[in-house]
């Protein structure tokens, strides 16, 4: 299965690259790829399509793989980073940083990067008490997230340039302008960070059974999750600082993952993949399916709504995770 | 009712121009000659929909409490603000719905469909409607919303600013034609929550004790909870979304006056119309010469109020 | 003294979804004294307290109040004669404990009347009656399980009823407090003529504290009687699966069942 999840996503990697206004075929981007010259293509192929594919191939990965990392680690399907405030923390600073500051490319990196981990790290240490119980976490995060979108729309209405529907676009979530200067910042991230959570993985898997249950299990609960906090967190913060928060990808990746994988396994490369898999396919769809050009975010909102909805009504009937 | 009258006056005199008594007393009576009259003239009806809209959401908040027995539930937490604003956006984009009396209508039904669905999706399951489900069930589905929302407005120009300026219309864009409009489901609404304030009483000592005590416990509920929606749906579809009004002011009566919800709701009822003038002044005050949204205001007072209930309960009960 | 009202059930079946709790059971409660409902887990001992109380609807049978269905019964008629006080029940955060009290008066108000004298005597008698006088400015979240659960008895006191049913009123309380909770009860009997029925989960509590003992098993009744009538080494095979013996109890004279398990028998029991 891991393997399929894998040659779907380098078919839709590919379908991206040669789907467009213009159609190239496979062997035209291939000579792209490669540093040839081929007219028309290398403009299209090599400089548009290329890393707007490739970035929604990296923050496809970090979403699916931050999202999961938290559902596993808060027992609770609902508890994606964007339901939690964490991806809201850098969608602010990126909005600060644009709107207020009006600078772009590394610094509103940097600011939303700080941003997300502070927040992160905010949500921590007001629901510490006694230890970091799940649901007081959730809870606080979405007080915290209610907050930040507050000061999103204050930002927004602040800003007379800044027209409402380009606003509207970044904060759904949009690989319009990607380009490399994006890419390497979320590679690296990924590169670093990924490793870090796979390690973990098994700990996060018994944290599964409980607090209490894990800590009799030989796993250090705090740290565990401090380290696994910090690592998803870097990941959703740079993705979301390169491409916006894409609606429900980290929050979507997992339970399709759960589903396609079965139990008993870890689902932190599966998800990874899902993730990949759904910002690629949104991205093609929103590009080319409608009369009107959607960005990627508008689509996985759509699309993730109504999964959500029946995710929580499945979840609360079976009376298991929530 | 000090602290209302008080609110109240800074509301008309403060803002991004000050004024003196003699201006309001002048603006009172009718006159609009000079620069200060005509801003109190316009004051008035902000400072009017304020009081209306903050003590409907503070009642609404205390009701929904009620009959959720939820610490946490709140108009904005339940996902009633989202659920009026793609009600409303529906209306605009496909019905062509353009005057404001509308507007109340589809923002009523809205906010009570998202009411329902939320409520329902959150105690689905053994363990029933804790706070933890019903606050995860409500912020998913605004997400869910919020989604859609974006989806219908993104490739339509044209509909995108009417929508947008009664998104964020907040109270400032009162007028007396729409508060007179919106009287009638206020009224109604009030007066329904209030006449089930033994009810709720009763309700939260638990079903099985209500029913015990001859409560109806369905119809109590039902009856509560529709008074409510109306009333937080009728606050939404004319001043925009405004969220936690609802929680904190609930909060901070039951801890200074109990819990007694027929002292509680008219009590609320104040405190919520104090606190939203109040917000509304300071967000006109803080950032001269421009403002600040009043909906702004209260997320900033509100959240962390609610971590402050979050971290005061016993996990057991989340 | 009170009126004496008469409680019986005829022919009830009641049942959640597909399963059946209660089959097609007959029931008089007697009036003007203290019964105990007894019988091992899920048989179906809290279900027909429910149903007793309007809370749940047979599917076949009726409940009968002096003749009358009490799901026909008007609710707050209803709730002016039969009191109900269910398992663990939660009090609001923060109430105090004369507001709990004083909330038992609901059946007795209307829409808009006024806190009434006879409002106050009820609920200052309550709290007499439940030594809880001095607790009454107290928020219920600050009280022991015992205190607690004489509040609760204070509450449905309040409601001046005639006929009252408690669901495990013992429960999660230390062998003082349950001693202390079942003296009250009797008291209430013995001075007021309250008739009582609670569900009880120890059999010996039971059986000291109750004048009729109904056994439940498999959602049909068992036996019912005079407790040294029901609680006999006989029926609690039946009932529970348990061997037993049993003996009379030194202080009350009433019967007490002594289990027999796989260890620890002194001598052999048959």
């Amino acid at each position: 299965m891991l393997l399929v999840l894998a040659v779907l996503v380098l078919v839709a990697l590919a379908a991206n690259l040669m789907v467009g206004r213009t159609f190239y075929p496979p062997g035209d981007v291939v000579s792209v790829i490669l540093g040839q010259d081929v007219a028309g293509a290398s403009f299209t192929v090599g400089r548009l399509r290329l890393p707007r594919a490739v970035l929604a191939l990296l923050v496809g990965l970090c979403f699916g793989l931050g999202g999961v990392t938290f559902q596993t680690m808060l027992r609770n399907p609902l508890a994606s980073p964007d339901i939690i405030g964490i991806s809201l923390g850098a969608s602010a600073a990126a909005a600060f940083a644009i709107v207020t500051l009006q600078v772009d490319g590394p610094v509103v990196s940097a600011l939303a990067i700080t941003s997300g981990l502070g927040v992160a790290m905010l949500i921590y240490l007001l629901s510490f008490r006694d230890g970091v119980a799940g649901a007081r976490l959730i809870l606080v995060g979405i007080a915290v997230a209610l907050m930040l979108e507050s000061v999103i729309s204050y930002l927004l209405e602040q800003a007379a340039a800044w027209d409402f529907q380009e606003a509207t676009r970044w904060l759904a979530g949009s690989l319009n302008s990607a380009h490399w200067g994006d890419v390497v910042p979320t590679l690296v991230a990924l590169v670093v960070l990924g490793p870090v959570l796979l390690a973990s993985g098994r700990h996060l898997d018994l944290l599964q059974l409980g607090d209490d249950t894990a800590s009799a299990l030989g796993v250090r609960v705090e740290r565990t999750r401090v380290v696994a906090i910090v690592a998803a967190v870097g990941l959703v913060a740079f993705a979301t600082a390169a491409a916006g928060p894409i609606a429900f990808v980290a929050f979507l990746s997992g339970p399709i993952a759960a589903r396609l994988i079965g139990p008993g396994v870890s689902l932190l490369v599966p998800s990874a993949l899902v993730g990949a898999l759904l910002v690629l396919v949104a991205d093609l769809a929103g590009q080319n399916a409608f009369d009107h050009r959607y960005p990627v975010g508008v689509v996985t909102g759509v699309l993730g709504a109504p999964y959500l909805i029946y995710l929580i009504v499945r979840s609360n009937r079976t009376g298991g995770s929530l | 009712m000090t602290a209302l009258v008080a609110a109240a006056a800074a509301s008309v005199t403060i803002g991004s121009r000050d004024v003196d008594w003699s201006d309001v007393v002048a603006a009172l009576g009718g006159s609009s000659e000079t620069l200060a009259e005509a801003a109190v003239t316009k004051r008035i009806p902000r400072t009017l929909l304020a009081v209306v809209v903050g003590g409907s959401l503070a009642v609404a908040g205390a009701v929904m409490q009620g009959v959720t027995r939820n610490p946490l539930a709140d108009p904005g937490i339940l996902g009633v603000n989202m659920g009026a604003s793609l009600a409303v956006l529906v209306g605009i984009a496909w019905f062509g719905l353009t005057a404001p009396s509308t507007h109340i209508w589809v923002g009523i039904a809205g906010a009570g469909i998202s009411a329902v669905f939320v409520y329902a999706v959150g105690s689905l399951g053994r363990s029933g409607a804790t706070p933890l489900k019903l606050a995860l069930a409500g912020t998913a589905t605004s997400a869910a919303f919020a989604s859609f929302i974006t989806a219908v407005v993104l490739p339509r120009g044209d509909i995108s600013d009417r929508f947008q300026s009664w998104r964020v219309g907040g109270v400032g864009g009162a007028s007396f034609d729409t508060i007179v409009l919106a009287a009638p489901f206020f009224v109604a609404g009030l007066l329904v929550c209030l006449a089930c304030a033994r009810g709720l009483n009763s309700l939260a000592l638990g079903d099985d004790v209500a029913a015990g005590l001859g409560e109806r416990v369905a119809i109590t509920r039902g009856a509560a909870a529709f008074g409510a929606v109306v009333l937080c749906g009728a606050a939404t579809a004319i001043a925009g979304p405004i969220s936690f009004v609802g929680l904190v002011v609930p909060h901070l009566f039951r801890m200074l006056t109990g819990v007694d919800h027929r002292w509680l709701l008219p009590l609320c009822a104040l405190g919520g119309a104090s606190l939203l003038t109040a917000a509304d002044v300071v967000g006109r005050v803080v950032a001269r010469p421009s403002e600040i949204d009043v909906g702004i205001i209260t997320a900033l007072i509100g959240a962390p109020f609610f971590i402050h209930v979050v971290r005061r309960q016993k996990l057991r009960a989340l | 003294m009170t009126r004496d009202h008469v409680l019986n059930v005829e022919g009830l079946t009641l049942g959640y979804g597909e399963r059946t709790v209660i089959d097609r059971l007959d029931l008089l409660v007697p009036p003007g004294r203290v019964s105990a409902i007894v019988g091992a887990n899920a048989c179906g001992k809290s279900t027909l307290l429910r149903s007793m109380s309007r809370l749940l609807r047979p599917r076949t049978g009726q409940v009968l109040l002096d003749g009358e269905q009490v799901h026909r019964l008007p609710a707050k008629e209803l709730a002016r004669t039969l009191g109900l006080l269910p398992q663990a029940p939660t009090a609001p955060e923060g109430i105090t404990v004369s507001d709990l009290v004083g909330r038992g008066r609901n059946p007795h108000q209307r829409l808009l009347s006024r806190w009434s004298a006879e409002d106050d005597a009820a609920v200052a008698a309550a709290l007499e009656a439940t030594d809880t006088v001095g607790l009454a400015d107290r928020p219920v979240d600050e009280l022991s399980g015992g205190q607690r659960q004489r509040v609760w008895i204070a509450m449905a006191l309040a409601q001046q009823t005639d006929v009252l049913l408690l669901d495990e009123p013992t429960t999660y309380l230390d062998v003082s407090h349950q001693v202390e909770v079942l003296d009250l009860l009797t008291d209430l009997n013995r001075t007021r003529g309250t008739t009582i029925v609670m569900v009880l989960h120890d059999l010996n509590l039971a059986a000291r504290y109750a004048d009729h003992l109904v056994a439940l098993a498999d959602g049909r009744l068992h036996a019912a009687g005079e407790p040294h009538a029901v609680l006999t080494e006989e029926n609690v095979r039946a009932v529970f699966g348990l061997d037993c013996s049993v003996i009379t109890d030194p202080v009350s004279g009433r019967p007490l069942m002594l289990p027999i398990g796989r260890h620890h028998v002194a001598a052999p029991a048959h």
